[in-house]
């Protein structure tokens, strides 16, 4: 018995090493939980990317659920993503914004001609002080607000049609209903 | 950089002596002047480098107010950068942490305190910017796990040397007979040294 014990405990203290090694390789360290999530959406007051002369304010959305998701003509990744967008738009499911993050004026309309537009509104923010408030560090970001005008919920990096069936879908009908 | 217009080994040099006299409030031309003339003496190799005219180093950053600097990147040598983890917002490159150094500097002019300022980075981005997390209940086990596997390893080892110490002498192997071949494996004392074929006599 004795005997055993001393390959068993190193046994079973290797596999749960491993075991932590394991769970610790299917972790994404770039997905850093945000603190904004079920916090009021923080303020801002930008102008439109297709229309400069009209501002759209935080106040302005209150009163229905709507998706803000933060794009840029430079983002490698959003071009991956912004066709599942196009698509979702289509489904009407929520009104979706984007937050043209850090961009040139020019760039980003011609990029929105070239791939189409999912959006109903892009606001404008060149040198994005509102990503800063939304906690932005890694573009595509999209957030789901609710009418109250709190965040339900936030996505680092690309959109799937997966994430939009399995958590987007669900949310906003919890959130509508 | 300066370090390109010189031989390797004086530019190095150079470069750490310069780093060091802007620490000590040194003009770095002397310094660096210095430190070829160094070098010069020590080396063949820089003996070209004093055919090299010095220039002065031009990546210093000249800011405008050097008090409000060193209060930007104090607070900022404790943040992480979300973009480059492993880097602080004070080190990094990344767009972000430009944009938030900038933002720090004018959250400094405008009065925040350092607390402020950090809370309004960990009110957008969570206590994952901090190097140095705060003590609440969900890193409990981050603070305090380290001290007590400390003391259980301790008091582990304690308990095995402890009962070790009551064993009788029968229970060890014998030590092995230790001699000028410490590489050699144990053997019986008083084995022929000359059998060995690596024995000369």
């Amino acid at each position: 018995m004795k005997g055993a014990l001393r390959f068993l405990v190193p046994l079973a203290i290797f596999f749960t090493l491993v075991g932590f090694l394991a769970v610790g390789l299917r972790l994404d360290p770039r997905e850093v939980p945000s603190p904004l999530i079920d916090k009021p959406a923080p303020d801002f007051a930008l102008t439109r990317l297709d229309a400069p002369a009209q501002t759209l304010r935080r106040a302005d959305m209150l009163g229905k659920v709507w998706m803000l998701n933060v794009w840029a003509s430079w983002c490698e990744a959003c071009r991956d993503e912004h066709p599942y967008l196009v698509e979702f738009a289509k489904t009407r499911a929520v009104p979706i914004y984007g937050l043209d993050y850090k961009d040139q004026v020019e760039p980003a309309r011609q990029w929105l001609a070239e791939r189409g537009n999912p959006y109903e509104a892009s606001l404008f923010d060149g040198n994005g002080r509102v990503g800063i408030d939304f906690g932005v560090y890694g573009v595509p970001e999209t957030f789901v607000i609710d009418k109250q005008g709190v965040i339900r919920f936030k996505q680092i990096g690309a959109l799937t049609p997966q994430v939009l069936a399995d958590k987007v879908l669900p949310l906003l009908r919890k959130l509508n209903g | 950089m300066v370090e390109a217009t010189l031989p390797r080994r004086a530019g190095l040099r150079a470069g750490l002596l310069t780093a060091a006299a802007l620490l000590a409030g040194v003009p770095p031309a002397l310094a660096a002047g210095g430190a070829l003339g160094a070098s010069a003496a020590a080396s063949a190799s820089a003996s070209a480098a004093a055919t090299v005219p010095f220039q002065p180093p031009v990546a210093v950053p000249t800011a405008a107010d050097p008090a409000l600097e060193a209060r930007m990147l104090a607070i900022t040598g404790e943040l992480r950068c979300l973009v480059c983890q492993n880097q602080t917002i004070a080190d990094s490159h990344a767009d972000l942490a430009v944009d938030l150094r900038q933002q720090v500097r004018e959250q400094i002019k405008g009065g925040m305190s350092d607390e402020q300022i950090r809370r309004y980075m960990t009110d957008r981005y969570g206590d994952f910017v901090l190097y140095r997390p705060p003590l609440k209940p969900t890193t409990l086990v981050l603070w305090l796990g380290p001290g007590l596997l400390l003391v259980l390893a301790l008091i582990l080892l304690t308990v095995v040397i402890a009962r070790r110490a009551k064993l009788a002498d029968d229970r060890f192997e014998p030590d092995p007979v230790l001699d000028d071949d410490a590489d050699d494996a144990p053997r019986a004392p008083g084995a022929d040294l000359s059998a060995r074929p690596g024995a000369s006599a």
